[in-house]
């Protein structure tokens, strides 16, 4: 056998999988958008019928408000970490990236541990305050499966920088703010887009996180599911799938390009 | 040493961060071992909701164990020939097939579990079998046993090394067998902590897929939410944690070592 | 064992020729060097021999009886040593080197004894359990030759086995490399950008410019025949004087006379450093624009001969001083004309 041909042989069993499980579905998933009797005129259904644009609005919404705080958030933290060497680093870092494979619903399990009827904040304040079920309840279980994620790109980035170039600025009277400001924000500028991109499409996309928690709010991967189990509406949760995941493989393009790495949604 | 605002407020959103992330977590432990959760540690600690989780849950999580064995299995045989191959055909058509098998990375689980319903749903026989799930889970883990394997075969001068073995009179399947595979090894460990972590914890899909059943562990997490005492949900998110965490550590490690190597 | 070449050609799928057809004999125990700049073909040529490349159509490799032409590169039995030398990291330096001999489904003993053999004869003993990780460069390069040599391959090809080193190591290991295929007894080919290292290692060189073989010969041929410009600049940096040539004389732009050895009517005149004379009853006047001490002697530029600089070797025990002017004897039976009809753009 030659070279050639061994190589070949090697892309068939991955070549069978894709057909059969990924692009086989992924055709009949589009065609039965197509299938109800507003036939593709369902895509215009979206943003014309008032349920499914506010879900779709309060789902960029979140999601915005998700990416921006886990952004703030984490690059504080992923500069403090990345330029300090002190005891129980290790243990800090371990804590700020271990929920990182978290699946969403423990996630919501974790969110109603503090804000839930039962839970620490409500407990704190005999029973005033409980968040759990509200947009911010939502907000928080989001934000708390994106911060490890920006948190490592922020670092992997920070670890890249040329440290001379801060040094140069130190040395021309920048003060430590100063740096930050003219020299590594510019510096990781690309990785934030990058992980900007990654947190908002995980959080378009998160649905054991709204499973748990959501209980009253419409973000569209709970939309999706009442359509399809509840209401039978295939036709239309076809079209918010199909719509959905265009948008969030869109923003991981776009995160690729300022990276030069394919970044993982997915989870929560 | 005079600490500078700036220092100031990444030390303490460092700590806050920390603290959101961790005490959810360990009012979770907590919770799962008190007797009664409302009344606090005062009530004293037990292992009975751990047992009672073990009788009610004990075939969830053996369910989901052999098919993150299983899907281990299949992406091992699917992903690490498919890495070869990309590695060394590169061109635009490796390039459109990689971004291809990568879509479940973005595309939501839901989407995904969606599409494979309605072409799959009809068939009864595959439809209720664990073999469906497995579909799922191989779909969504394969992009990175996949990724991890070709981040290492392109980091090494594959041509050069298979090149030798060649001159050395080896077969492509010998210099698969004796060079590369060996060679690969630490992405393929890498890739594979993270296909068993993934698959043990994956939900979106599999709330999908699943039948009452075979229901997997965190499909019974979802179920304990809505349905137990809070001790019992607990009690069973500790035992999730206490599978979870050693392999997400060790993923965590024997990444860092394959990046290490790759660069 | 002999190899023949013929007419063996390369071209690559997006249309660029590597090697034009090019016939090549190397006789049985011979160690060739392809010697050439950068892109000249010769490690398509090297790799055409190895099987690693697939020649174009009417191309015709022959290993003494054996047409090797359509056969994969592991069914051939060459060695062959990488210029990055390609050493498994997976494995052992013992196990590197038994690995041919593995693929040849040796018993174990066999190899055993061959590799111990092997291993003895590069002075590897010492390293045999190590992993090729922890070897320096010079020790990898052997352990490359040795992997090659020991299946008892038909040829030994040899790919700049010592450009990856720097340039103190490369000076002793080449002739620890040329001491060692002559020890093997074995057909060679090996391919170089380095004219040193060319001479030094083979019996025959061969110069390729261009996708093509401009000259054929052994070091010395080479050094004191070159047939175009190209060889006399690449091998031993001969200078060319330029100026106009009238029958036996040649007029320098300064407009002085330089003697030749017969008409230069059609050729270029080229001269070597060694050959370029300071004296002070000289012809010739130039004045002096570098001094550079290489140890036994002097190196020194020299303005108003030719358009260039020209270099003169001098061995006396003070160098003249930079801007002096000094006078230049050229023997002419040491000017080289040469056709530039041949000269590939």
């Amino acid at each position: 056998m030659s070279s050639r041909v061994f190589v070949q042989l090697c892309f068939v069993p991955m070549f069978v999988f894709v057909l059969a499980f990924l692009a086989l579905p992924l055709v009949r998933l589009v065609m039965s958008s197509g299938e109800s009797p507003a036939g593709w005129a369902i895509y215009w259904q979206i943003l014309a019928t008032p349920r499914y644009l506010n879900s779709l609005l309060q789902t960029v919404g979140v999601s915005f408000a998700v990416t921006l705080a886990a952004l703030a958030i984490s690059t504080t933290t992923g500069l403090f970490l990345a330029r300090n060497r002190f005891a129980g680093r290790g243990l800090v870092l371990s804590v700020l990236t271990l929920p990182l494979a978290f699946p969403g619903v423990v996630i919501g399990f974790l969110i109603i541990l503090l804000g839930g009827r039962q839970g620490l904040f409500s407990q704190l304040t005999s029973g005033n305050v409980v968040f759990a079920y509200s947009m911010f309840g939502l907000f928080l279980g989001y934000l708390y499966f994106s911060i490890p994620r920006v948190l490592l790109t922020v670092m992997a980035a920070t670890e890249k920088l040329d440290p001379s170039l801060e040094e140069a600025a130190r040395s021309l009277g920048a003060g430590p703010t100063r740096v930050i400001i003219d020299v590594i924000l510019p510096g990781l500028a690309p990785s934030l887009v990058a992980a900007g991109a990654i947190a908002f499409a995980t959080a378009m996309g998160a649905f054991g996180t709204a499973f748990t928690l959501a209980t009253n709010i419409d973000v569209l991967p709970m939309v999706i599911y009442t359509e399809f189990t509840l209401s039978a509406n295939i036709a239309m949760a076809s079209a918010l799938s199909v719509a959905l995941g265009i948008v969030t493989w869109l923003l991981l393009v776009i995160a690729r390009t300022f990276t030069g790495h394919t970044a993982a949604a997915g989870g929560g | 040493m005079r600490i500078s605002m700036a220092r100031t407020l990444q030390i303490v959103v460092t700590i806050l961060t920390c603290a959101f992330l961790l005490v959810p977590t360990l009012q979770s432990v907590l919770a799962g071992v008190t007797v009664n959760y409302f009344r606090g540690l005062s009530s004293g600690l037990t292992f009975q909701w751990i047992s009672q989780v073990w009788d009610l849950y004990m075939d969830s999580i053996f369910l989901s164990i052999w098919l993150a064995i299983t899907c281990l299995v299949c992406t091992l045989l699917i992903g690490v020939p498919a890495a070869y191959g990309l590695a060394r055909r590169p061109g635009w058509a490796s390039r459109v097939l990689e971004e291809f098998v990568s879509l479940p990375l973005a595309v939501p689980g839901l989407a995904l579990a969606l599409a494979l319903l309605q072409l799959y749903g009809s068939m009864r026989g595959f439809r209720t079998s664990w073999t469906f799930i497995l579909a799922g889970h191989v779909l969504y883990t394969l992009p990175f046993m996949i990724r991890s394997v070709l981040a290492v075969l392109s980091s090494m001068d594959l041509k050069t090394l298979e090149e030798g073995a060649a001159s050395l009179g080896a077969s492509p399947w010998q210099r698969f067998r004796d060079v590369v595979i060996p060679n690969a090894m630490p992405g393929i460990l890498a890739g594979s902590l993270t296909v068993v972590t993934l698959s043990i914890g994956e939900f979106n899909l599999t709330w999908m897929l699943h039948t009452p059943y075979l229901k997997t562990l965190p499909v019974g997490l979802a179920d304990s939410y809505a349905s137990m005492r809070l001790e019992i949900a607990s009690a069973y998110t500790l035992v999730f944690f206490i599978i979870i965490v050693p392999l997400l550590m060790a993923m965590q490690w024997a990444s860092q070592r394959a990046q290490r190597i790759g660069k | 064992m002999t190899l023949t070449l013929r007419s063996g050609s390369k071209t690559y799928p997006d249309g660029t020729v590597a090697l034009t057809p090019t016939d090549l004999h190397v006789k049985p125990g011979e160690i060739i060097s392809l010697l050439g700049p950068p892109g000249c073909g010769k490690t398509t040529l090297l790799r055409l021999v190895a099987g690693l490349e697939r020649p174009d159509k009417g191309s015709e490799i022959w290993f003494g009886e054996d047409n090797v032409t359509h056969l994969p590169v592991e069914k051939r039995k060459v060695g062959m040593v990488f210029q990055s030398y390609a050493l498994f990291p997976n494995m052992s330096v013992r196990r590197n080197i038994g690995y041919g001999l593995k693929m040849q489904k040796l018993p174990v003993e066999e190899i055993d004894r061959r590799v111990a053999e092997v291993l003895a004869l590069c002075q590897l003993e010492p390293y045999a359990d190590r992993s090729v990780t922890a070897l320096s460069g010079g020790q990898r390069q052997r352990v490359a030759l040795a992997r090659a040599f020991a299946p008892r391959p038909r040829i030994l090809l040899l790919d700049e086995p010592l450009s990856a080193l720097d340039a103190a190591l490369r000076d002793r290991l080449r002739d620890e490399l040329a001491g060692l295929l002559r020890t093997f007894g074995i057909t060679a080919i090996f391919v170089t950008h380095d004219q040193d290292e060319a001479m030094a290692i083979a019996d025959r060189v061969v110069v390729m410019s261009h996708g093509r073989i401009v000259q054929t010969g052994t070091p010395e041929e080479l050094y004191r025949n070159p047939n175009s410009p190209f060889v006399a600049s690449f091998v031993g940096q001969a200078m060319e004087i330029d100026g106009r040539i009238e029958g036996n004389r040649l007029v320098t732009p300064a407009g002085e006379t330089l003697c030749l050895p017969r008409s230069g009517i059609g050729s270029t005149v080229f001269v070597r450093a060694e050959d370029v004379r300071i004296t002070d009853d000289g012809p010739l006047s130039a004045r002096v624009e570098s001094v550079t001490f290489l140890g036994t002697h002097y190196r020194v530029g020299l303005a108003g001969i030719a358009s260039r600089t020209i270099f003169a070797l001098y061995a006396g025990k003070s160098a003249p001083a930079v801007a002096s002017t000094v006078r230049i004897t050229i023997d002419p039976a040491t000017l080289m004309l040469l056709s530039a009809k041949d000269e590939m753009k």
